[in-house]
């Protein structure tokens, strides 16, 4: 594999290229860019990085840019339907389960082995690659051991850990970076046109996860929610406190997660009903009966992973209040994450210990434990967890 | 139910449905019992229907060289192929005078249109058991021990069931003994206590209960009675959490609210309150923080993060009801 400095071609980032999306990522992006012009192409490639480094973002430039005639311009045909994700040869599997199942993973490979309609590669993205199971793995490493000459497979997965050595070991990493602040930021306001103050905000606030940033920047409610989250800390001051923040959080992130799944529910059970025909007969049959406990059961699952995501989010911004707070404590210098909250942070920074905010902040990875590992209620997990945050 | 005589099983069909399995078995015992009366060489044969054809059925309703009475006893009708139903319909409506066909339907919706013709059918009596709500076990238990010749007091029967649980055929088995045993005398609840003492069905919330109130010992033995009688591990902690997360908040709760208005703060029902006064006298706000802690944890374990979920019940129940005022 070649990786002197020879001169790339193709559309630099910041000319309206498929690269413009990814924030703060150039290190990445001249690796692509060589490979896009034929130094070091492989046929399996791994993106890794953390939550909103944009992984799946830089898979789906990277395939644009192998379907494009000028390397990923951004502007063409190739470009846009392979970003967009209707490209007929660029096929993207995303999951909402906790695991990708070994049937879906065989028609996969399946589909990997047919020549591309057009005359470049046959794309193959898998996001959430971490969420292989043994035997779909091992479904994907026989495709990645014996790849097809015009076949390409761009995994993603938060680190190389998360993926079984077997295909690890065959596929190159690309490393992305968490995006810096003043990178997000400049994002935003270039990409959503929002302004320098909010993006500033949302850019601290989001510590590097560009979707979330976004979020924040775009949304009002989001926000709310958020500062109703940092303000928790400085309010547990008392046994019910604590209870009632628990509590609380919990039906914000129920209350979050059905806004969120409701309309996706109604769709499905919608689509049932067309597929089984509206005669009441039907309805009543076995049949139908089965697939709509399925459903049911599987919107449940998906409602509560949801859940815990929303949770799991809040944790790292309650998190983020005691970070500051240890900040403060030992002078560290730059930013708050949470600076609109200074005067707070402060005060929780005189009246406690930095030993005391690193406790904290260990049980509030306790709970997150708890509560994804062990499936512990989120219920009793926060409350457990509120109860050690009282000050 | 009454129990059929001979007539009423030779020359019929008896149709036995519902979901109670223990009381179908007695159903087919009490019409075998009352051929066997009436016949002592009267024969029996089994099968399931799912083996069961057209050809079968006659072969074994066919009288046989030693006996011309015969009882066919068909298991799990709703097994039945859907061509021999015509067939089965057929012999229901002219059964042989000689043989008796006994049907067992499991309950469920399927093979209910079969069902529902043979119910049409004059020479068809159906013998229909049904799950029992909890408040109907006592009942039950005074029917069994009156069928026995006994007789049983109301309160009696009540802790029976408690001690014995809601499993019909031990409820028959105890009714049995204690009716034998006590022949021509009342059953009280002192002979009950006498023989299934200790021996209850105990919840998760029982074990809670006695934990927070500090009762270690007994806290443990019901949480092993729990245990061995096959309560979830889960099912404890959760009783722990919310027993625990009601006396927080009845601790947080500001004094002096309506009862109603209290209930509501607390989100408990309102009978709860008294047990919660009660309970609170003996916690302070530090021992319910190390107690939520506790059982926070232990969840975490019985789920996966400790190899014995029992130990790790055990130790919740003593920290908890360690974390109380000691005195």
């Amino acid at each position: 594999m070649t990786t002197s400095p020879a001169r790339v071609s193709g559309p630099a980032p910041g000319t309206g290229s498929v690269w413009d999306g990814l924030v703060g990522q150039s290190a990445a992006i001249e690796t692509l860019r060589r490979a896009v012009a034929g130094q070091g192409m492989t046929h399996a490639w791994l993106f890794t990085g953390p939550p909103g480094s944009g992984r799946s973002n830089a898979a789906l430039a990277f395939a644009a840019a192998l379907q494009c005639e000028q390397g990923g311009c951004g502007h063409c045909l190739a470009c846009t339907t392979a970003l967009a994700g209707s490209h007929a040869d660029v096929s993207v599997t995303r999951t909402d389960r906790a695991v990708i199942q070994v049937g879906g993973m065989r028609e996969l490979v399946l589909r990997s082995a047919l020549a591309p309609v057009g005359h470049r590669w046959q794309v193959m993205v898998v996001e959430d690659a971490d969420r292989l199971n043994d035997s779909s793995g091992n479904a994907l490493l026989k495709a990645i051991e014996e790849p097809t000459a015009r076949t390409v497979w761009l995994l993603c997965a938060p680190t190389v850990e998360d993926v079984l050595p077997t295909i690890r070991s065959r596929c190159r990493n690309v490393v992305l970076a968490t995006p810096s602040t003043a990178d997000v930021a400049d994002f935003l306001v270039r990409r959503n046109g929002v302004p320098d103050g909010i993006a500033a905000f949302a850019a601290r606030a989001s510590q590097g996860h560009i979707g979330r940033a976004r979020a924040l920047a775009l949304d009002e409610k989001t926000r709310n929610r958020r500062h109703e989250v940092v303000s928790i800390p400085s309010g547990l001051t008392s046994l019910g406190a604590c209870m009632n923040a628990a509590a609380n959080l919990v039906d914000l992130a129920k209350d979050e997660t059905e806004a969120i799944t409701e309309a996706t529910n109604d769709r499905e059970k919608l689509e049932l009903e067309a597929v089984y025909g509206s005669d009441p007969k039907a309805k009543r049959s076995r049949a139908y009966r089965a697939a709509l406990g399925s459903l049911t059961d599987s919107q449940k699952q998906r409602a509560r992973r949801r859940t815990l995501d929303v949770v799991d989010r809040c944790l790292m911004d309650l998190l983020s209040v005691y970070r500051d707070a240890i900040a403060v404590q030992t002078g560290a210098p730059g930013e708050l994450v949470n600076e609109e909250l200074r005067a707070e942070i402060s005060t929780l920074a005189r009246r406690s210990t930095p030993e005391q905010n690193l406790r904290r902040i260990d049980a509030i990875f306790a709970a997150r434990e708890k509560m994804l590992e062990f499936t512990v209620p989120p219920l009793l997990a926060l409350e457990s967890m509120m109860l050690s945050l009282r000050i | 139910m009454a129990t059929p005589k001979s007539s009423d099983v030779l020359g019929h069909v008896t149709l036995v449905t519902g979901p109670e399995e223990f009381l179908n078995e007695r159903a087919v015992s009490q019409a075998l019992q009352a051929v066997r009366h009436a016949d002592e060489e009267s024969e029996v044969s089994e099968t399931t229907a799912d083996q069961l054809s057209m050809g079968t059925l006659a072969d074994l309703a066919a009288p046989s060289l030693f006996s011309t009475i015969r009882v066919v006893v068909v298991r799990g009708l709703e097994d039945l192929p859907e061509d021999t139903h015509e067939g089965l319909l057929q012999y229901a409506a002219s059964p042989a005078d000689d043989v008796g066909l006994v049907l067992l339907h499991s309950g469920g919706q399927k093979g209910s249109g079969l069902l529902n013709k043979l119910r049409k059918l004059k020479t068809v009596t159906e013998v229909k058991s049904a799950a029992l709500k909890a408040h109907e076990y006592p009942r039950y238990v005074s029917g069994e021990v009156r069928s026995h010749g006994g007789r049983i007091a109301e309160d009696a029967a009540e802790i029976l069931v408690q001690a014995v649980g809601q499993d019909l055929r031990a409820l028959a088995g105890a009714a049995h003994q204690l009716a034998h045993d006590f022949t021509g005398e009342p059953l009280t609840a002192e002979v009950v206590k006498r023989y299934f003492g200790g021996r209850a069905e105990v919840k998760g919330f029982a074990v809670a209960d006695h934990a927070i109130y500090g009762r270690t010992a007994t806290a443990l033995e019901e949480l092993r009675w729990a245990l061995d009688n096959g309560t979830a591990p889960v099912l404890v902690t959760s009783a722990f959490a919310s027993g625990l997360r009601g006396l927080a908040k009845y601790k947080a709760a500001s004094r002096g609210l309506r009862e109603a208005d209290l209930a509501r703060e607390v989100g408990v029902p309102p009978w709860k309150l008294r047990t919660l006064r009660e309970q609170s006298r003996g916690w302070e706000d530090g021992g319910i923080v190390r107690a939520i802690h506790a059982v926070a944890q232990a969840d975490a374990d019985v789920k996966g993060a400790a190899s014995d979920a029992a130990y790790a019940l055990e130790r919740l129940v003593i920290t908890v009801s360690e974390s109380r005022i000691q005195r």
